[in-house]
C-alpha cells in the first residue's frame, strides 16, 4: 500500500485519537483499543518505509498513548501521611547501617573536639579564627536577653529565612556530595561534626552553658539528627559506587537513588520544623532554663522513637 | 544507518513497539540552563524589593524565596510543568524518565539534588564530561535518577510537496532505492538547483533517454512512488 493511501484510509482514526489524548473525558471510542491500532499503524509505517514525518506523527501519538495508559500516576489519598507514619522510618530502617556510619562520623569527631575544647584554650583556635570564636562568644553571652546567631533586628521570621536558607542547603549538600564515592558526606559530616563540638566544648570552658544548651536542645533534635540522615543518604549513594553488589554499579546507584530520595524529604522536612523550633521557640530566654532543657529532652525522646520506628513496623 | 548515526533513545512497549526520542545534547542544555539562569536572576530581582515593603519579614520572605529558587526551582517546573523549566522550554527540551514517561518527584528531586556535584569543580564542567561521555548526554544527576532530557519531538510540520505530476517508474527500484527518491522528492523544496542538480546526475544511468528535465522527471517519479497524483 502506497503512502498517500494508508494516510488517506487512517487519518481519521489519527486525529479521533489525538482528540482523545487532548479530552480524555470525551464520549466515543476507548482509548486502549484506537492505542493499540495505532501501534500497529506505527509498525506498519516503519516497516513499509513510509515518509519519516508520518512516522514522527505515529510515534508522537503512540508515546502520549502509552503514557495515558501505563504511565497513569495513581494518586493516593494522604500521601504525605502514609510517607511519615511508614515510608520514612522504614527506609530508615532499612539503611540502618549507613544511619549508624554517619552517626558515628558526626558524633565521634564532635565528642574529642568538645572534650578538647573544654580541657584547653587554645584548641578552637585551631579550628575557628579568633573573629569567629568572638563573634560566638558574644551571641551567647548569659548578659543576653535573647540568644542566638547575630539578633540585632529582633525579627523571628529573618531567622527563621536564614536557618531554612542555611540549615537545608548544608543537608541537601551533605546528601549531594556523597556521588563522590561517598567522600563529601563523610567530610561535611567530620567537619559539621567538629565545629558543633568545637563551640559547645569552648562554651562550656567559658561558663555559658547555662545560655547555650537550653536554646540548641529544642531544635538540635531534628537538625542534628537530620544532618546525619542526609549524611547517610549521601553514604548510600557512595557505597552503591564502591560496592555495587550483583548489580551494574548504574543499576546500583539508581536503586540508592529511589531510596535516598525518601530520606532526603524526611530530613528536608525535619529541618523545616527545626528551623521554625530554632526561630520561634529556642530564642525565648524569658522561660526557665529548666523549662526549656526539659522541653528540648522530651523532644530527643520523641524525635528518636520516631525515627527508630520503622524498625518495629517491619519491612 | 540513521539508527547508528542519531542520537535517539528506544523504549519497547508491551505492544512490542518501538517508541523513540531524540536526546538533548549538551550545547542546547547549556543554552537552557542559561535562560533559567536569567529567569532565576530576575526573579530573585523582584523578591528582593520585598523587603522594601515589609521590613524585617520581607527579609525572611528573601531568603525564603532564595532558597526555593536555588533549590526547587528546576523540580517545581519540571514535575509540575510537564518536565519544562522555562529555558528547557524555549529550546523545545523536556525532562523524562528512561522510559519516557514524564519526570516524577523523587528522580525530579534526586537529579536537581545532585547538581552541586555535577557543578564541580566549577561551571558544571563533571556534568559535561559526562554527557560527553555516556551515550544518551546524561549528567551525573541524570545517571542516578534514572532520566534523560529529550528534544520534546511533536509532529514535524507538513513539507509542500513539488507539484510535478506522478510518473510511473523506469526501472525497478529495490525498498532502500524507492525510500531514497521518495526522500528526494520530499526534500526538493528544500535543496538548491544545484544540490538537485547534483543528487539528479547519480541516477543518470537509469533516467531514461530524451528527459529534458532530470529533476522533474525523478520528482514525479517520486510522487508516484508515495502514491500522490
Amino acid at each position: 500500500m502506497k503512502q498517500a493511501e494508508f494516510e488517506a484510509l487512517h487519518t481519521a482514526q489519527w486525529e479521533r485519537c489525538d482528540e482523545i489524548l487532548h479530552h480524555p473525558m470525551a464520549e466515543g471510542d476507548s482509548l486502549p483499543g484506537l492505542y493499540r491500532t495505532i501501534c500497529a499503524h506505527l509498525a506498519l509505517a516503519k516497516q513499509r518505509r513510509y515518509s519519516p514525518e508520518l512516522v514522527a506523527r505515529l510515534n508522537d501519538l503512540a508515546s502520549r498513548g502509552y503514557f495515558a495508559l501505563y504511565g497513569a500516576g495513581h494518586r493516593e489519598q494522604r500521601l504525605w501521611l502514609r510517607f511519615f507514619v511508614l515510608d520514612f522510618p522504614r527506609a530508615i530502617a532499612r539503611n540502618s547501617r549507613y544511619v549508624w556510619a554517619a552517626a558515628l562520623l558526626f558524633v565521634v569527631p564532635g565528642l574529642l573536639m568538645g572534650l578538647a575544647t573544654y580541657g584547653t584554650d587554645d584548641v578552637v583556635y585551631s579550628f575557628f579564627e579568633a573573629g569567629q570564636v568572638r563573634q560566638f562568644e558574644t551571641m551567647y553571652e548569659p548578659a543576653n536577653d535573647r540568644i542566638g546567631r547575630e539578633r540585632s533586628s529582633e525579627d523571628d521570621w529573618v531567622m527563621f529565612g536564614i536557618y531554612i536558607y542555611n540549615n537545608i542547603g548544608i543537608a541537601f549538600r551533605t546528601f549531594a556530595t556523597g556521588l563522590l564515592f561517598g567522600v563529601g558526606s563523610a567530610f561535611f559530616l567530620v567537619y559539621n561534626g567538629l565545629a558543633i563540638g568545637g563551640v559547645a566544648g569552648h562554651l562550656t570552658r567559658a561558663g555559658y552553658a547555662v545560655t547555650f544548651y537550653p536554646f540548641v536542645i529544642g531544635h538540635g533534635a531534628l537538625e542534628l539528627t537530620a544532618i546525619v540522615l542526609s549524611g547517610a543518604a549521601g553514604l548510600r549513594l557512595g557505597a552503591a559506587l564502591l560496592a555495587p553488589g550483583q548489580l551494574s554499579r548504574l543499576g546500583a546507584l539508581r536503586l540508592a537513588a529511589a531510596e535516598c530520595a525518601l530520606i532526603v524529604y524526611g530530613a528536608g522536612a525535619m529541618l523545616l520544623f527545626a528551623a521554625a523550633i530554632e526561630a520561634f521557640w529556642s530564642s525565648r530566654s524569658g522561660l526557665s532554663p529548666g523549662v526549656r532543657i526539659g522541653a528540648g529532652a522530651v523532644l530527643w525522646l520523641l524525635v528518636l522513637f520516631y525515627l527508630s520506628s520503622g524498625r518495629r513496623r517491619g519491612p | 544507518m540513521a539508527s547508528e548515526l542519531d542520537t535517539l533513545h528506544r523504549v519497547v512497549t508491551p505492544e512490542n513497539i518501538d517508541l523513540q526520542a531524540e536526546c538533548a545534547g549538551p550545547v542546547s542544555r547549556c543554552l537552557a540552563y542559561l535562560i533559567d539562569l536569567g529567569v532565576r536572576s530576575a526573579l530573585l530581582l523582584l523578591l528582593a524589593l520585598a523587603p522594601l515593603f515589609l521590613d524585617g519579614a520581607g527579609f525572611g520572605l528573601l531568603l525564603l524565596g532564595w532558597f526555593l529558587l536555588d533549590w526547587f526551582y528546576p523540580v517545581l517546573f519540571e514535575v509540575l510543568k510537564d518536565g519544562q523549566t522555562p529555558g528547557k522550554r524555549a529550546l523545545g527540551l523536556r525532562v523524562v524518565h528512561m522510559d519516557l514517561s514524564p519526570v516524577g518527584w523523587n528522580a525530579s528531586l534526586v537529579r536537581n539534588l545532585l547538581r552541586t556535584v555535577d557543578f564541580l569543580p566549577a561551571a558544571h564542567l563533571l556534568a559535561l564530561l559526562s554527557m560527553c561521555l555516556t551515550l544518551r548526554f546524561q549528567r551525573l544527576g541524570d545517571l542516578a535518577a534514572g532520566t534523560l532530557v529529550i528534544y520534546r519531538g511533536g509532529v514535524p510540520p507538513a513539507v509542500p510537496l513539488p507539484d510535478v505530476g506522478a510518473r510511473p517508474l523506469p526501472v525497478a527500484l529495490d525498498r532502500d532505492e524507492s525510500v531514497a527518491v521518495i526522500s528526494f522528492t520530499r526534500r526538493s523544496l528544500q535543496l538548491s538547483e544545484e544540490r538537485k542538480r547534483e543528487l539528479v546526475a547519480i541516477l543518470e544511468p537509469a533516467t531514461p533517454a530524451g528527459v529534458s528535465d532530470p529533476v522533474q522527471y525523478w520528482q514525479g517519479v517520486g510522487l508516484g512512488l508515495m502514491g500522490e497524483s
